[in-house]
């Protein structure tokens, strides 16, 4: 059913409909309002839920890692600080192949402090073993939530998944989303059915030590199913399209390439904007495209390349930078033209950083550089 | 692709930590025994075992020649001897 909801509140519904059985978070902006909608929803028995409130988030991600090892649906939401403080325990939670499910509401990482969206939290903890998925907007916010529990979920998956939406530019935006009926989202996601679990009449030891005998086949096998879940999602796309009658994208989506010299990439909320642009130039005649890019781990190194092999000029838009080289995603874009020929001009863009506004203004400042010549790091509208 | 990282109940016993030891191990002359049993409580491995009086041995295997057997002996009856043969003690 269509309703103007808040990004948070749209994706609690989610959670709720996707019965999460142990939920545990530790309140921080701009995350706040979707645990808060949980607790909510716990304390008035609309949830049958344990919400297991923790001093921090190093606890919040410990107490739906043990939770999980029982073999029940969890979820847990944080940003930038809580994440980081969070990653430890992310590892862990990826080592011992748990499906939890985690909302990064995105935010610049400290210092300075800094409360507003970029994308330097989640992007810093890409190599945790988790699959991120990055939503454009609140619909798509709410549906990557639902494929979030049907894959980690997944007996071929088993990999805990981070669904990243924009810090109050998705999170605290009021935007009508097609939220799905109870039936539906039952169709859809069974029941979890963990492959191993803690049970006292059956016990075993999770995350016991593993040396240099059989540690590296641990890391193989996680690495190896990151590429496994690339053809896994496709399958697990058309059957969310099939039971809710709306596609979904997750790894990702092409918007107006076919033909495009020019090309932008970029993750989030940010290309809306860039849309609008591409709209735009478009109506003068010019050759410009757009990748989404939604799956950031496992990255569709293949599908890139296949979708941008034919631009001349690509312009890579991130609100994250691996400071002392360039932007993270800028790096995974190039690698995926290595070894081709004819490689295109690939230039990074940073832009957005704790919440500066993208303006048209700042797209087409991006497409007027992109004439030039190749740049790995060029800031867009620094005020120095 | 899922390789397990959980190990079932008393699987340890796999584990030959004998294999640790670098050249001594604690001896058991088995004269002056008292069977206080303080060999046996100390050892971190529980791999020290008997009853009566001059019976105590440790079992190789999975000793991993700690010593603290022969630091908590009131007797000294216990003592850290050189290996010649460790790696044949513990196959």
């Amino acid at each position: 059913m269509r309703q103007y909801r808040e990004g948070s509140h749209a994706v609690a519904e989610i959670v709720r409909m996707c019965k999460a059985q142990v939920i545990s978070a530790y309140p921080i902006t701009p995350q706040t309002h979707i645990v808060e909608s949980l607790a909510q929803m716990v304390a008035d028995g609309e949830l049958n839920a344990e919400f297991i409130n923790v001093e921090s988030e190093h606890s919040a991600a410990s107490v739906v890692q043990g939770a999980s090892a029982t073999g029940v649906r969890t979820y847990t939401a944080t940003t930038s600080q809580g994440l980081l403080y969070m990653i430890e325990v992310l590892y862990s939670i990826a080592g011992l192949r748990l499906p939890v499910v985690l909302t990064c509401a995105n935010r610049a990482v400290s210092s300075p402090i800094n409360i507003w969206n970029d994308h330097q939290d989640s992007v810093t903890v890409r190599d945790a073993g988790w699959l991120q998925f990055y939503a454009e907007n609140n619909q798509e916010a709410c549906d990557l939530h639902l494929m979030a529990y049907r894959l980690a979920e997944d007996h071929n998956i088993m990999l805990p998944v981070m669904v990243c939406m924009d810090g109050y530019i998705l999170t605290h935006a009021y935007e009508v989303v097609d939220l799905p009926e109870q039936s539906q989202v039952d169709k859809f996601l069974p029941d979890f059915k963990p492959v191993h679990c803690l049970n006292p009449d059956e016990p075993i030891s999770m995350g016991v030590l593993m040396g240099p005998e059989s540690y590296t086949e641990t890391r193989y096998a996680i690495h190896q199913t990151m590429m496994d879940a690339l053809n896994v999602i496709p399958g697990i796309a058309d059957e969310f399209e099939r039971v809710f009658g709306r596609k979904v994208n997750c790894l990702i989506e092409k918007y107006r390439l076919e033909d495009a010299t020019q090309v932008f990439v970029a993750m989030g909320s940010m290309v809306g904007t860039i849309k609008e642009i591409v709209d735009g130039l478009r109506e003068d005649g010019q050759k410009v495209g757009l990748l989404k890019v939604i799956a950031h781990r496992p990255f569709p190194k293949k599908i890139v390349y296949e979708a941008l092999k034919n631009a001349r000029e690509i312009a890579v838009l991130e609100k994250a930078i691996s400071l002392g080289e360039e932007g993270p995603l800028l790096s995974d874009v190039k690698s995926a033209f290595c070894g081709y020929g004819n490689q295109p001009k690939i230039s990074g863009f940073i832009l957005g950083l704790g919440g500066r506004d993208i303006t048209n203004k700042s797209i087409i400042e991006v497409h007027s550089a992109l004439s030039g010549s190749q740049v790995d790091v060029k800031f867009i509208d620094l005020k120095i | 692709m899922i390789i397990p990282v959980t190990s079932k109940p008393r699987t340890s016993k796999a584990n030959k930590t004998g294999t640790w030891r670098s050249g001594k191990k604690p001896h058991f002359i088995q004269k002056e025994c008292i069977a206080c049993r303080l060999c046996v409580m100390v050892c971190p491995e529980g791999c020290i075992s008997g009853d009566k009086r001059c019976t105590y041995i440790a079992d190789y295997k999975y000793c991993k020649g700690c010593g603290n057997c022969v630091a908590v002996c009131p007797v000294a009856d216990i003592e850290m001897v050189k290996e010649e043969w460790w790696r044949e003690t513990i196959s």
